[in-house]
């Protein structure tokens, strides 16, 4: 490629997705473009079989679930901007962006990193993440490298240390909770290059 | 009547300038320079033409961004699984003495997960590389505007040279080029004497490839002429093009295994094989690994015969990287010359994308380019050693080749292009999260397992076709 002016006029919703989700304009013509890579039928819209062509995504334990997030239950197509709407979650925080009261909280701050990641465990959406959900990703995560007891095992002390109202679940708080001490902006942000 | 003598002045101009300066020289083997002088040249052209776009797109106060080549996404060391996930919990002050599950776990792979949709080492190896510079070409320049008058007509200009002079003259020596080489071996498959005829041969393919690549304008440089393969060998080198073949039988004979094809093809191999003994299958016998294989150890065990081109990625790679090598053509037992060939994509992008463009319109492409300009390098030869595998023997080679053209080496199988990960890939994954959670005294529960799987960690290595 060579160089281009600034076109964002090409790209749907291009200027209000500078405003939205903080990134600048050649970071959105850059996921633009790997946006049209993914589509390789050019329909405008992504498909989870386009996303699935990725290897390294296809090899990570929890891929079928990352790219569940892309597409929520119901939806079928992904389009530029949602996709870019979720890329924003990991964008590294910005500590000093002016924020009127009337703003939603931005996608990138801590809360809306852990509400992401609090999605993986939860599938069917209900706010808590029940010893079954738990399971599931631990079944993922490990395949079959452990036993089924083992599993139950870990399952068991994941949710009693993390459990405050013993309610067998894990709620939003609760996970935000047993996360206080992680270091979530720096763990779930990709440093995009300038 | 005017017209009509014009025209044939022009055509005998024509032609006896292409007889001189082309068609002599690749029958001498001679070169006299036109062609570098013609680089030199449009290199200055060209970075004429990025500044003046640079400094047009500031005087217009637009934003101009350089393409990244290096990605989207600031390229870190890489972790094992294992340090990532410590890194990631010894920000939580883990209070546990024996390593267990965190719920934290789960950002190192959701963020390894998000980090390969924006950006992965192995699909872009599928398509072109991007530039730094323009090179006139729309073709390397998805979002051409028109940034200035002068540029939109110098570009015109290209076009006109490209399309109008360059294409048809090169048209021109390919034609005469496989003309020759279908008459010429047929010719001298005719001759008794099988000295005279090996001899014959040799000079006749030379010349013939010479002026197929005088067709395309290649400039090629050769490193190393030593190290040039020798009979009873196999030449083993990384693919990018079909081109490749041309590039190394420029300067030297090599026998071509592959599929026998019908048509113009079908014509030109049928031909080949008259004067010197190329390796054609069958689409049936292509399957077979045995046969395949055995025709292979014939070949090299007979050392009048030249020595095998073989491309063990199996398919065609954008020139940034080298990908996993099959392993059938490392069993044999034979001495490997490995060769590495790097293209300069500035003049023209040889790559063939087989998904994007069928063979006649990548030809189009490539006549209609600047020119071809690529490295060779002739590495020293290799041999299996003591107590290697097939693989490891190919990964060794595949390492060679990388680090001599500057090359990304990659354990991905080429075979990605088309086909998903293995699960073993997947599985490895998980047996690597899996001893961080469990730790090592619980190794003995899960040896059972890992003595059940030595073949599909073999399997993983190999490759899906098996060759």
């Amino acid at each position: 490629m060579g160089s281009s002016s600034s076109n964002m006029n090409n790209i749907p919703d291009g200027q209000q997705l500078l405003q939205e989700t903080g990134f600048s304009a050649a970071h959105i013509v850059r996921l633009y473009e790997r946006f049209e890579f993914l589509d390789k039928d050019n329909t405008g819209h992504l498909r989870p079989e386009d996303l699935e062509t990725v290897p390294d995504l296809d090899k990570n334990p929890i891929g079928a679930r990352i790219i569940g997030a892309f597409f929520p239950p119901g939806k079928e197509t992904l389009d530029f901007g949602s996709f870019v709407r979720i890329l924003a979650h990991f964008r590294p925080a910005d500590s000093n962006r002016a924020r009127d009261g009337a703003q939603q909280e931005p996608a990138n701050s801590t809360t809306g990193k852990l509400r992401f990641a609090f999605q993986l465990y939860d599938q069917d959406g209900d706010g808590k993440i029940s010893r079954d959900e738990l399971l599931q990703v631990l079944r993922s995560m490990l395949g079959l490298q452990v036993t089924e007891e083992q599993l139950q095992c870990i399952a068991e002390r994941a949710i009693q240390e993390a459990d405050a109202d013993k309610d067998d679940a894990i709620s939003f708080d609760e996970f935000r909770k047993s996360l206080e001490k992680v270091d979530i902006d720096h763990k779930m942000s990709i440093s995009f290059l300038r | 009547m005017t017209w009509l003598h014009f025209l044939s002045i022009s055509i005998t101009v024509w032609l006896t300038l292409l007889f001189a300066f082309t068609i002599v020289p690749a029958v001498l083997g001679v070169s006299i320079g036109i062609r570098r002088l013609y680089l030199r040249t449009l290199l200055k052209i060209f970075e004429w033409a990025t500044l003046r776009m640079e400094m047009e797109a500031k005087e217009k106060n637009q934003q101009l961004y350089k393409p990244y080549s290096s990605g989207i996404i600031v390229k870190e060391p890489p972790l094992s699984l294992q340090q990532g996930i410590q890194e990631l919990r010894g920000s939580a002050s883990c209070l546990h003495s024996e390593p267990e599950f965190e719920i934290a776990d789960i950002f190192y792979f959701c963020r390894r997960g998000v980090e390969s949709i924006v950006d992965d080492e192995v699909t872009k190896r599928f398509s072109a590389q991007e530039l730094e510079t323009w090179n006139l070409l729309t073709r390397s320049h998805y979002n051409f505007r028109h940034i200035s008058l002068r540029l939109t007509v110098l570009w015109g200009l290209g076009v006109l040279i490209r399309y109008g002079i360059l294409l048809p003259l090169r048209v021109t020596l390919a034609a005469t080029g496989i003309t020759l080489i279908i008459v010429l071996t047929t010719l001298v498959g005719f001759l008794p004497s099988r000295e005279l005829r090996f001899f014959l041969t040799e000079k006749v393919h030379v010349m013939c490839y010479r002026i197929c690549v005088r067709s395309l304008t290649a400039i090629i440089t050769y490193h190393n002429r030593e190290n040039k393969p020798k009979n009873g060998g196999i030449c083993v080198a990384n693919h990018t093009t079909p081109i490749d073949v041309i590039i190394l039988a420029n300067d030297g004979c090599y026998s071509l295994i592959g599929q026998a094809h019908g048509g113009l093809l079908g014509m030109v191999q049928r031909a080949m094989v008259k004067s010197s003994p190329h390796i054609w299958f069958d689409r049936s016998e292509v399957k077979d690994r045995h046969l395949v294989a055995k025709r292979l150890s014939d070949h090299v065990a007979d050392k009048t015969k030249q020595p095998i081109l073989i491309f063990p990625e199996g398919t065609c790679i954008n020139n940034t990287s080298v990908m996993m090598f099959k392993k059938g053509s490392f069993e044999i037992g034979c001495t490997v010359y490995p060769v590495a060939i790097k293209y300069d994509p500035l003049f023209g992008d040889a790559f063939w994308n087989s998904s994007k463009f069928g063979m006649v319109n990548y030809l189009l492409r490539m006549m209609s380019s600047w020119a071809i300009v690529c490295s060779v390098w002739y590495l020293p030869p290799m041999n299996r050693e003591e107590g290697e595998d097939a693989v490891q023997f190919a990964n060794r080679v595949k390492a060679a080749i990388a680090a001599q053209g500057g090359l990304v080496d990659l354990i991905w199988d080429g075979g990605l292009k088309r086909a998903k990960v293995k699960d073993a890939f997947k599985e490895e994954q998980q047996k690597l999260y899996s001893k961080v959670l469990v730790g090592e005294q619980e190794q003995g529960d899960n040896k059972s397992t890992e003595e059940g799987n030595p073949e599909e960690d073999k399997s993983c290595h190999g490759s899906a076709n098996g060759q």
